[in-house]
């Protein structure tokens, strides 16, 4: 009896030794796929046409790798929980996807709507918010689970939907001219303040970075709406109604898009709707100080975090250029043309460098921002929007 | 009317009259692209919907053809659609309304 237990003790050792030895022989292929490392130069690439994504490493410049299965993401966008572990990923087919950007895989998804437009993450990270076209509305969820916990109907498509804070959420209301201002402090019983007649189709806002302007672009009339977030008793207030007065109105072949937009010390640059203009507000007088003549009707207006340059891109067929607005004098420095059907743009987190998408060209161009050298060139499928996990940490997301 | 006018009329007017609407496959294919991918950005790419209506045969089906091909050449006024006369002729607008009430079908 005992001579047997010596024995199987022995034999455990033995293969107790075994492993160890077989562990450190394999280190390196071990090591390779334990290795610890952080998520904040990380970011999320969405492929349209294949409803994937690539999972991309900013300081090395280098995929990491593709995930699959997200269903319809011909307008997608994409946010970060403040971790930065976690994406969440709004597809047009209503899909709320979670994923693990440090193992690549789809934690949990739900399919919310019957067709969705883009989401946030509320100022606690403790709730994702997206905002629907059909059934036209804002849905929240919470972050971990993405239980259902708030659906809010809004009888429109609901457009520029932000976090801001006092853990409140704020949207716009393409078909009936609202700006709704939801406090989700209980999530479950949100408290909505609404302001009607806001002005015609607001399209799209943007949030200034510190969480106190609302400004919402109207398409079906010139102009924008502006709340002020820490005033909201003194209502909307409409700037720029009469832009571009007496200029031909051009066709809009693809909405401009406000998010991200060039805010300096003293300006904030914006695009025109149906002209091929960037506009330049003064942020205290909210009056339009210039229009800055440009390549085609202005996409994306994105300031460089530093806030010295800002990069455009433009709308069909005019979308294979990009140019650089110096923010100092507002001239044009840079027109570049990374090629056929330029969707986005991300800046990394402090601005030495820029991504591109090229949908028609299947690749991603990254820009060095001083010298505007093209310093990488990666291949994705059918490109749209790029997301940098340093998002997580910037208000309005 | 002279023989000239005869053969010009067999072998010029009514072959460009039937064969209107012959675009290349190159074009086509072009055009199919341009519908999923950038008509896509507002009717969704499995033409769904989006910011714009559906575009499947079955919310098309009771929209008369010119009123289809009107849409896409001069736009919706009072909506997001844009006039594609500047980027797309006659003929394609009707090629596109001819396949998009067929149903275009999937890539995938």
């Amino acid at each position: 009896m005992s001579t047997n237990l010596l024995f199987t003790s022995d034999l455990k050792q033995f293969l107790l030794n075994t492993v160890i030895f077989l562990s450190l022989s394999f280190f390196p292929l071990f090591n390779q796929a334990t290795e610890l490392r952080g998520t904040g130069d990380l970011g999320v690439v969405v492929e349209r046409a294949t409803g994937s994504i690539l999972i991309v490493d900013t300081t090395t410049r280098t995929r990491l790798s593709k995930v699959e299965g997200f269903g319809d993401l011909s307008h997608a966008s994409v946010v970060f929980s403040r971790d930065q572990r976690y994406a969440y990923v709004f597809g047009r087919d209503g899909g709320l996807t979670k994923v693990d950007i440090l193992l690549g895989t789809i934690v949990n998804r739900v399919i919310q709507a019957g067709n969705s437009i883009g989401g946030a993450i509320s100022q606690d990270g403790q709730l994702i918010a997206v905002s629907n076209y059909t059934p036209g509305g804002v849905k929240l969820f919470a972050a971990d689970s993405l239980e259902l916990l708030a659906d809010l109907p809004t009888n429109s498509k609901v457009v520029g939907l932000v976090d801001a804070p006092g853990q409140r959420l704020v949207f716009s209301l393409f078909d009936t001219g609202e700006i709704w201002v939801a406090d989700v402090h209980n999530p479950r019983q949100p408290e909505i303040k609404k302001f009607t007649n806001v002005g015609k189709q607001p399209y799209d806002a943007l949030i200034f970075p510190n969480g106190r302007y609302y400004l919402a672009g109207l398409f079906g009339e010139k102009g924008f709406a502006l709340l002020n977030l820490w005033q909201l008793e003194a209502g909307v207030k409409r700037i720029l109604p009469d832009y571009g007065k007496g200029e031909e109105t051009l066709p809009v072949y693809k909405m401009p898009h406000l998010e991200g937009c060039g805010i300096t010390d003293d300006h904030l640059l914006v695009p025109a709707v149906g002209q091929h203009t960037v506009l330049v507000i003064d942020r205290h007088t909210w009056q339009q100080v210039k229009s800055i003549p440009v390549h085609g009707q202005p996409v994306f207006v994105m300031a460089r975090p530093d806030g010295r340059q800002v990069w455009v891109n433009f709308a069909l067929p005019d979308n294979d250029t990009v140019q650089v607005i110096d923010t100092t004098d507002f001239s044009i420095i840079k027109t570049l043309t990374p090629g056929k059907a330029v969707l986005h743009l991300e800046f990394t987190p402090r601005g030495e460098a820029v991504w591109v998408s090229v949908r028609d060209e299947d690749r991603l161009v990254v820009y060095n921002t001083e010298t505007f050298e093209s310093i990488a060139t990666l291949p994705a499928d059918k490109p749209s929007g790029i997301f940098f996990t340093a998002r997580a940490h910037k208000i309005g997301q | 009317m002279n023989m000239k006018w005869l053969l010009a009329i067999i072998f010029y007017i009514f072959p460009s009259m039937i064969f209107a609407n012959e675009l290349s496959s190159d074009r086509q294919k072009t055009l199919l692209y341009l519908l999923r991918q950038d008509c896509g950005s507002c009717h969704g790419m499995t033409l769904k919907g989006g910011l714009g209506p559906a575009l499947l045969p079955e919310t098309l089906a009771n929209k008369p053809t010119e009123f289809l091909v009107q849409t896409i050449l001069d736009g919706r006024p009072n909506t997001a659609m844009p006039p594609w006369r500047g980027l797309l002729t006659q003929a394609e607008a009707v090629w596109l309304v001819a396949e998009l009430v067929k149903g275009i079908p999937h890539e995938h």
